[in-house]
């Protein structure tokens, strides 16, 4: 048996030990990760297009030598939520995504988290931009004189694009006995009424997220009164209470009361909206082209086609939300910027987006790499037409009159409020946001 | 002891201290990281008028807790999460209460049912939501209901109870509470009976012996030695149950207009939503104001409760 100064001895020994080895680890631990040069780091939420991603990345590898570390997180609202927990901690990678409002795209970009690519665009006659659809880059774009006040520019990349319309289930309109797909409202109202004779549910879609209400009653907007009266009434010059703005909130109070929506579609999530829009629940849906892949990973014997929502005002087309999909943008304190921009310069050729396009069945931001695409997905194609899109309007509505407005939405579908009181109440709160904005 | 040796005492002291401090290091500075700076400031950031990204914080005083003030629908949400309260603490903890009672007794299988009734607090809250989404579902195919509770009510004969369920502002607020009290009546079980089993046994025999019932053994005897557990249990629940938000984005989405509000989405649609951080820190210091102030209630409520 040693004595217990051995032990002591010991002890002072481990102590000492142990406090160099925790030093080093403190040390060494908190010291910033060797960052490899031909490695560029890309942040996306797309669940169902990572593999294509990964692919492609691999491929690009191949090609070049450089590695690109394809990250997913989702889902969206999370990795929203990331992105901006990054940029406050000035961790972002090399290339992400912005999936916020113009508004907060502006802010990244103020903030120097985005690299303006305007220069990179306009390279060879403007041949990568050309090559693009025009709408999709005008939602990466801050015009002359942007309320944001942000360099007039190009700010990211759109990798596909995306439009929201109606879509309609072939054999459920059969069942009912109509013929062709409406092409008024009031053709669609009949329908409902045919639908509801055999038992069929109207139209279904994940209002459970308020956005895709909102893009419903935009679509209205737009056609009732016009972009002009719209921007208007965002600029505060038209109330909220305008006759216009109350048929836009009677479309849904009509919908309501003649039983066309889908039950429980104000609290419904798109993806069980999107579960019975493919399982033949409802003969109508709305939603994004993006759901050709998910209708198909669902109930691939499911046969549907795409339509405009029906029109209210026939004197006027019938605007619908869409433009750049998915968009991604590079990071301006990355050392990699070059790297970024030769990578989506190259996931945006005619090649890739067509393989991006095959893989995920969605539409590619590359026009060339239209050719081989499925027939539902070419007839969203057709509504590129009619797109429009928030991101590219010059004045945005405050999002806490966008909150109210949506919530309306919801009070005038449940039956709890006329469109009278949701259009005053709006007001409401526009006219306080304006009174703090302009004391 | 000599100068030269009291010095080397004393140097040997502080080098035995910082040693032992440096031990701790790691653990302060991770809590000083995680827990004490971002606590000072949400305080800070509560004063200022900030959209999350931009470099630009304006100080607006106190501006955020007057607007939150006026507040109405942040109130309401308050009234929204006291509701799920009050049901948690009725109905979840009269459950818990009752099944402890049972498992405490010597009956057959009780260890099963024990695991059994710990099951649902330790699901994730996405699952639950969606589970009790797809119970609660209202939707039709062919003429037939396809959420469960529907299905089984039109079956046998109460057509008049098929509802709309979470659609409906009536019953959506009353379904995530139930829900909620479903999901967390596990941990009051577990807690109660933990209790119960600490009770002296001859204090029943006792009783028995005195000629007690066992209604005035369950007053008498159970309740004055279980009221420390109780006051714990009804503070866990207030305290979870007024922060209850997962479940409910996992049921409505995000809500049915107001009707589906609790304060922690408030504070997430203030994030995320309308991206005014300054807002949400308001509202996350003065619901965590009132939540301090609830449980030093119970703290107080409980010594006295002691003292008698």
């Amino acid at each position: 048996m040693g004595s217990p100064l051995v032990f002591k001895q010991i002890g002072g020994e481990m102590k000492k030990f142990f406090g160099v080895v925790c030093c080093c680890v403190l040390f060494f631990g908190c010291a910033k990760k060797q960052d490899d040069p031909n490695t560029i780091t890309l942040w996306h939420w797309m669940t169902d297009r990572h593999e294509a991603l990964e692919q492609l990345a691999l491929n690009y590898e191949r090609l070049t030598g450089v590695k690109v570390k394809v990250d997913l997180y989702a889902p969206s609202d999370a990795y929203s939520q990331k992105i901006i927990a990054a940029a406050q901690s000035r961790i972002l990678p090399d290339i992400y995504g912005i999936l916020d409002k113009k508004e907060i795209f502006a802010s990244f970009i103020e903030s120097g988290y985005v690299t303006d690519l305007t220069e990179e665009f306009q390279k060879d006659n403007a041949a990568w931009e050309n090559a693009l659809f025009a709408k999709a880059v005008d939602v990466n774009r801050f015009a002359e004189g942007n309320i944001y006040h942000i360099k007039p520019g190009i700010y990211g990349v759109p990798v596909d694009v995306t439009n929201i319309q109606m879509l309609y289930n072939k054999k459920l309109l059969e069942r009912a006995g109509i013929k062709s797909p409406p092409k008024t409202f009031n053709e669609f109202l009949t329908a409902i009424d045919a639908l509801k004779r055999v038992g069929i549910s109207g139209l279904v879609s994940g209002w459970g997220e308020l956005w895709l209400a909102d893009c419903f009653a935009s679509n209205y907007a737009f056609n009732i009164m016009g972009e002009q009266k719209v921007m208007d009434t965002y600029q505060g010059k038209v109330p909220y209470t305008d006759p216009d703005w109350i048929k836009v909130f009677d479309v849904f109070r009509i919908l309501s009361e003649r039983g066309a929506f889908a039950e429980g579609i104000v609290t419904k999530p798109n993806k069980f909206a999107e579960q019975d829009f493919a399982l033949g629940r409802a003969a109508f849906g709305f939603n994004g082209s993006w759901s050709v892949n998910v209708y198909h990973d669902m109930n691939p014997d499911l046969r549907y086609g795409v339509m405009l929502p029906p029109p209210i005002n026939p004197n006027r087309p019938m605007s619908i939300w869409g433009g750049g999909g998915s968009s991604f943008v590079v990071n301006n304190i990355s050392k990699k910027k070059q790297k970024a921009i030769d990578f989506l310069r190259w996931l945006t050729a005619t090649e890739q987006q067509a393989f991006l396009s095959t893989e995920t069945r969605n539409l590619p931001s590359n026009r060339e790499a239209l050719t081989s695409i499925p027939s539902v997905l070419a007839e969203y194609a057709q509504g590129m037409d009619y797109t429009t899109h928030p991101t590219i309007w010059t004045y945005n509505e405050h999002s806490l009159v966008i909150e109210k407005f949506d919530k309306g939405l919801q009070s005038i579908i449940i039956g709890e409020k006329t469109p009278q009181q949701v259009a005053r109440e709006v007001q409401e709160i526009k006219e306080r946001e304006m009174k703090k904005a302009h004391p | 002891m000599s100068e030269a040796n009291e010095k080397s005492f004393k140097f040997f002291q502080l080098k035995n201290n910082l040693i032992n401090f440096s031990f701790v290091l790691p653990a302060v500075i991770i809590f000083s990281v995680f827990y004490i700076y971002p606590f000072f400031e949400i305080f800070r950031l509560s004063f200022y008028s900030w959209n999350g990204i931009s470099p630009i914080e304006r100080f607006v005083g106190w501006q955020n807790f007057i607007e939150l003030a006026h507040d109405d629908v942040w109130w309401k949400s308050m009234g929204n999460a006291a509701y799920i309260t009050l049901i948690a603490l009725t109905f979840q903890n009269a459950l818990a209460f009752a099944l402890a009672l049972a498992c405490d007794r010597e009956i057959r299988m009780k260890r099963f049912y024990r695991v059994v009734f710990f099951i649902p607090p330790v699901l994730s809250e996405i699952v639950v939501g969606l589970i009790w989404q797809w119970i609660l579902y209202s939707g039709f195919q062919d003429g037939q209901h396809i959420g469960l509770l529907n299905y089984y009510l039109d079956r046998i004969g109460l057509h008049h109870l098929v509802h709309n369920w979470l659609s409906n502002p009536d019953t959506a607020l009353t379904c995530i509470a139930v829900v909620h009290s479903w999901k967390g009546f596990g941990w009051g079980f577990i807690m109660l009976l933990a209790g119960l089993q600490t009770i002296d046994r001859q204090l029943y025999e006792a009783a028995k012996v005195d000629g007690a019932g066992s209604w005035r053994t369950f007053w008498n005897v159970t309740i004055p030695m279980m009221v420390p557990v109780i006051l714990v249990v009804i503070v866990l629940t207030v305290l979870g149950s007024m922060q209850v938000f997962v479940l409910i984005l996992s049921m409505v989405g995000q809500g049915l207009v107001y009707h589906t509000e609790v304060p922690v989405t408030r504070i997430l649609s203030a994030m995320t939503g309308t991206n005014r951080f300054g807002y949400a820190c308001a509202m996350g210091v003065t619901f965590g104001m009132v939540l301090i102030m609830i449980s030093l209630s119970f703290k107080l409520l409980s010594n006295k409760v002691k003292q008698v």
